[in-house]
């Protein structure tokens, strides 16, 4: 069986073929790769997710404060606020632990890029924590993470997952429609099922900008995270109910690309455009010393 | 289609903020140290493009200096770098210059050893914590580091190569990548090669042994 699938439609008759989920497709194509073996491959992911679970702990736990002192510990604020919200106990700790993973990123803790450092908050959040209510154990979890690995990878080879490429929607949209996969597969949805919510993600904040103030992974970084991971779980839920997305999942990799393609490029990590461009962001990066990138 | 695997994907695990101006910069740092041999008195360290202009915000000038004192770039110790390098009792020169340069994550690393001896390393953080040496003490290079390398410093005359490669067949070390590159006035050329395999000390012996035409074995 050849697994080096470039599409969702490859994906999916692969799965149907072999009658296996889509994170099981993505273990076989990583031994297919010939580098490591299945046990170093696990192994390693299951690496990648104690860093997932410590990064979380610390950013609720330790007060976070920034490199800039921009930001830090409204993952705590949510956190200790979490029983009163409106979304619920369970989403509110999903986004405060979105939001902890990226402030520890910004003070220079250690985080697991997924897929880059500014979206690491999204994957980690919504799958450790819904798998804690759950009881999804670690294999499970680790499996979530291969799934998520094969939305991305099919994004990344097929249109781009970096801000300065594609704008924020090419970060924390991809890591979005990877989670909502990943929750959706670990739920016990189908292939199509998960790649429907990943189309699902990607739609919903198709054509966001990546504007960072004075250039930082901060702000406004943290809180896309913590809609990222909403994205997530709303869109697994909705293909988990037997929603389905009208445009398949390549398409809208495919005009998540052409999007990112009309995006000036003041839109697209430069910090020239959007928020970066306030009067606030620009009295901000002053007050920094930091330039604004030409 | 490209050879992406699931751990370009989910990974580095790194310190933050930035793949490209934080991990970058520290592996950039970790090549250079390992470069020189580990030895470290005094370091300057320059940077260039957007590591200049935006590289204080994401700690670049941090990420560097515990990459030159052997940090990786997942070592929780990076933030506090700087501490480090006075506690180590390194001295430390930065630098932030407005030179053009082709990559816009660029920077400098000079470090001088304990006998005084100088290594001067440039390269650039190419994305995704992914980065690539161009030039060692002037001589233009290419190599990433993502495999065991050798870095091989010879005159520029027939047959060091195949000496070189002979070696490396009879230990059994296979060679991924091979490439030469030289100083056209100098006579000078480094011979980068790397290897599926780590190289052993024994093996760098033989090569420096063997091969009178090489003044200079490192391996990263």
């Amino acid at each position: 069986m050849n697994y080096f699938f470039s599409s969702g439609e490859d994906l999916l008759s692969i799965c149907r073929a072999e009658g296996i989920t889509i994170g099981e497709a993505m273990i076989r194509r990583e031994v297919l790769r010939g580098e490591m073996t299945r046990t170093d491959i696990i192994d390693e992911m299951s690496k990648n997710l104690a860093t997932m679970r410590t990064s979380i702990k610390e950013g609720i736990e330790v007060h976070q404060s920034s490199v800039s002192g921009l930001t830090g510990e409204d993952a705590e604020r949510l956190y200790r606020y979490k029983s009163r919200a409106l979304m619920g106990e369970r989403m509110a700790r999903i986004v405060a632990s979105s939001m902890a993973v990226v402030e520890v990123n910004a003070s220079m803790g250690k985080i697991v890029a997924a897929p880059t450092a500014g979206s690491s908050g999204i994957l980690p959040s919504t799958l450790i924590v819904c798998g804690e209510e759950r009881g999804w154990d670690d294999s499970a979890l680790i499996l979530g993470l291969f799934t998520a690995s094969a939305i991305g990878l099919i994004i990344a080879d097929k249109a781009t997952t970096a801000g300065a490429v594609g704008g924020c929607q090419a970060e924390t949209g991809t890591a979005a429609a990877m989670a909502a996969a990943a929750l959706t597969e670990l739920s016990g949805g189908t292939p199509h099922m998960a790649l429907d919510a990943a189309a699902i993600a990607l739609k919903n904040i198709m054509g966001l900008v990546c504007d960072p103030v004075a250039g930082l992974v901060e702000c406004p970084c943290i809180k896309r995270n913590a809609i990222g991971a909403a994205n997530a779980v709303l869109s697994a839920d909705l293909a988990l109910s037997g929603i389905t997305s009208l445009i398949p999942f390549d398409e809208c990799v495919a005009a998540m690309k052409s999007v990112g393609k009309a995006m000036n490029a003041d839109l697209r990590e430069t910090a020239r455009g959007g928020l970066a461009a306030t009067p606030t962001a620009k009295r901000i990066a002053k007050q920094l010393g930091l330039a604004q990138t030409e | 289609m490209s050879n992406y695997s699931a751990f370009d994907i989910i990974g580095p695990r790194m310190i933050g903020p930035s793949s490209s101006h934080t991990a970058g910069a520290a592996r950039l740092g970790y090549m250079a140290w390992k470069i020189a041999g580990g030895n470290v008195k005094r370091a300057e360290l320059t940077l260039y493009g957007s590591f200049a202009k935006t590289g204080r915000g994401h700690g670049t000038d941090k990420a560097l200096a515990a990459g030159v004192l052997g940090m990786e770039p997942d070592d929780e110790r990076l933030r506090y770098s700087m501490l480090l390098m006075q506690e180590a009792g390194v001295e430390l020169v930065i630098q932030y210059s407005d030179e053009d340069v082709d990559e816009p994550n660029t920077a400098r690393i000079r470090i001088t050893d304990s006998k005084g001896e100088v290594t001067d390393v440039v390269g650039s953080s190419i994305g995704g914590g992914s980065i690539v040496i161009t030039e060692i003490n002037g001589l233009k290079v290419e190599f990433s580091g993502e495999y065991p390398t050798l870095i091989i410093r010879q005159r520029d005359v027939p047959g060091v190569i195949n000496g070189v490669t002979s070696i490396l067949a009879r230990e059994q070390i296979n060679v991924a990548f091979m490439r030469v590159f030289r100083h056209q006035k100098s006579n000078e050329a480094y011979m980068i090669i790397e290897t599926d395999t780590q190289v052993p000390e024994r093996t760098k012996q033989l090569i420096l042994d063997w091969c009178p035409e090489i003044s200079e074995v490192r391996s990263v």
